[in-house]
This record gives C-alpha cells, structure tokens and sequence, in this order.
C-alpha cells in the first residue's frame, strides 16, 4: 500500500500569475513522457521483472508520484486567481469552459492521458530501455519547458525535477547492468 | 486569515533536505545493496529524520495518516494549509 | 575542455525562409558517462543536494532558460 505524506518533495514557488506556463507545465502532469505515465509504467512493470530490480522500481515509480504532485502544485499556482479574462489571454479559454480550474490528465495540446503512453513488453531488457528512454526524453521536455518560462522561481523548481530524470536514469541504466550479472566479473572486453 | 509563519518555511526545508537525502541513498542502494557506508549514512540520517518529524508534528499536525501520527483532538489531520497550498 | 553541451552545425539552404540559426546544441547529461556508480563519491551537503536535485557531484548538471539574465541560457 501507500501512505501520503502531507509535504511536497522540494519546496516549490511561483513568482508570477501566468496560466501561459501552466499550459506548457500540464505536458508533465498527463503528456505521454510526463509524471504520471513514469509513475504507473514503472510500478506496472515491477510484477513482471526480476526480483533484483523490483526495489528500484516501486522507489523510483512512488518518486514520480511526489513530482506529480510537485506539477499539479506549479499548476495549481499559476492559474489559481487568474482571472478568466486571463484565462483567456493565455489560451486556456477551451480548457476554462470545459474544466474550469480544474487540472485534467491532458497534454500541452489537450490530448487526454492515454494507457498506450505506458509500454509493457515483459521483457526485463526491452522494459528497463524503456524507461531510461522515458527519463531522457522526460529531461528534455523540462529543458523545452524551461527555454518557454520566464519565472525564476518556477525554473528553480523544473531544473529540480529535471535533475531528477538524469538520476532515474543512471540507476535503470544500473538495473541493466545487474540483470547482465557481469557486475562483479573480470571485463574481458 | 490564516497564514505559516517563517519558521514553518524553515522547518519543513530541514526535513525535505533530510528526506532528499534519503530518498537519493535508497535508490543509490537499491543498485548498491552491499555498500556498507551509504548504509550507515542511511541509518544515521533515517534517525535525523525521526527526530525532525516529532518536532515537526508537535508544531504544524501530523504528516501521515493511518496511524503513522499521532492525533491531537479534535482530528487535525485534514488542517490547512495542504502542501500545494503553501 | 570537456562539456555535456554539444555543437552541430546544420546544413543552411539559400532558400530556407527563417534566418539560420548556424549553431545547435544538445545535452549529453552526466549519466552517459558514469557507468556503474562507484561507492564513496563526493556528495553535497543536505540543503545543497536539495536544491541541487542530486546528492552526488558527478551528477550535477544544471540547465538555464534564455530567459534566466545569469545565465546565457543552455537552448537553441
């Protein structure tokens, strides 16, 4: 099971009313690279991977989970009391009239979440290239992301969570190494 | 209107430092099962982090709920602010 | 010197209608070249790995917008 913890991972700030961002930053929260689909593929994955790398897993996929929270926060602020004049300014007017405030699992171009976002082969190898592929294109997505914001303060908090895409990264591509079980052997090569 | 003092901000940084920490070592150990010094250093600030969290509670409610805090009364588990909030 | 920023100049047609832009980057972040993490690396201090988003050194390798004036910005 899991328990909530009443924080967020990092402490996020928004220094400005902007629903333009929050366009952009919704991407990360129901795009096909973005928090969620990384949080269900590798706890998805975990019931149909050697035992050694279900760890890594459950903690980095319950990791992505806070960074969700960490996006639908930056969401949260930067549309919170816009005005729907605003709204409107920003482009969000389809989004407004449907949704209202209301954050919804879509990407920056309003294509709701899909399940195919998710890949599972069940096949250790073609999972864990998956996933490394999954943190690569997830860090330039916050790059792209954060060439489009001029907030200081949100930025602070997207080089956050890209950082994080590098280490996810380094430890699939670890697991890798461990189901290839030539970790602790001789190289020959 | 309700408001977080300073030193709200200030406390819960501490503990989101010591948290980040030993979120990093897990993942680290979860590659790195036999390195006998992260573990150490995982065990040392897992302690930190218990010591951070009664002070915390005591000040600002609990954390986590289902019985990983304790309660004052009335229930305050679902007081403002909530993280997002902040 | 060695950087986890690369150049690649692109092909520039007389005939492409935005002005050219004669030099592109992209990132090859620190990962790429660690191979398996050995033990007892350098770290940063808690509040430091915090703001960081690594507690590990070798890792660290922040990115700037264009519109961030301390920096140049790492884009286009």
């Amino acid at each position: 099971m899991w328990i909530y913890e009443k924080k967020l991972q990092y402490p996020v700030r928004v220094s400005t009313c902007n629903p333009k961002l929050a366009k952009y930053l919704i991407e990360q929260y129901g795009g096909a690279d973005g928090e969620l689909a990384a949080a269900l593929r590798y706890l998805n994955q975990r019931y149909s991977i050697p035992d050694k790398v279900i760890g890594l897993l459950t903690d980095i996929g319950t990791e992505e989970l806070a960074h969700l929270e960490m996006i639908a926060t930056m969401v949260y602020k930067l549309t919170k009391d816009a005005t729907p004049e605003q709204l409107k300014e920003a482009g969000i007017a389809p989004h407004y009239v449907d949704h209202d405030r209301a954050l919804f699992y879509h990407n920056a171009a309003g294509v709701p979440f899909t399940a195919t976002y998710i890949q599972a082969k069940g096949d250790p190898i073609a999972d864990l290239y998956e996933d490394i592929a999954a943190e690569e294109k997830a860090r330039a997505t916050y790059q792209w992301i954060i060439n489009m914001s001029d907030d200081p303060d949100l930025n602070d908090g997207l080089r956050f969570l890209r950082e994080r895409e590098i280490i996810h990264s380094q430890r699939f591509r670890e697991a890798v190494e461990i189901l290839k079980e030539e970790r602790d052997r001789k190289k020959f090569f | 209107m309700k408001q977080m003092p300073k030193e709200y901000y200030e406390l819960l940084e501490q503990l989101q430092a010591v948290d980040f920490a030993l979120v990093e070592l897990t993942l680290y150990l979860d590659t790195h099962p036999t390195d006998y010094q992260a573990i150490q250093q995982f065990n040392q600030l897992a302690q930190k982090r218990k010591k951070l969290k009664k002070q915390y509670e005591a000040a600002y409610g609990p954390l986590q709920q289902y019985g990983n805090s304790y309660s004052n009364y009335p229930w305050n588990w679902d007081d403002t602010p909530w993280p997002w909030q902040v | 010197m060695f950087t986890t920023r690369k150049q690649y100049m692109p092909y520039v047609s007389p005939f492409d209608p935005c002005p050219p832009i004669h030099v592109k980057t992209y990132v090859t972040a620190p990962n790429l070249y660690a191979g398996f993490q050995p033990p007892n690396l350098p770290q940063f201090s808690l509040h430091e790995a915090l703001k960081k988003g690594t507690l590990w050194k070798i890792f660290y390798d922040p990115y700037y917008g264009p519109y961030e004036v301390n920096n140049k910005g790492d884009g286009l």
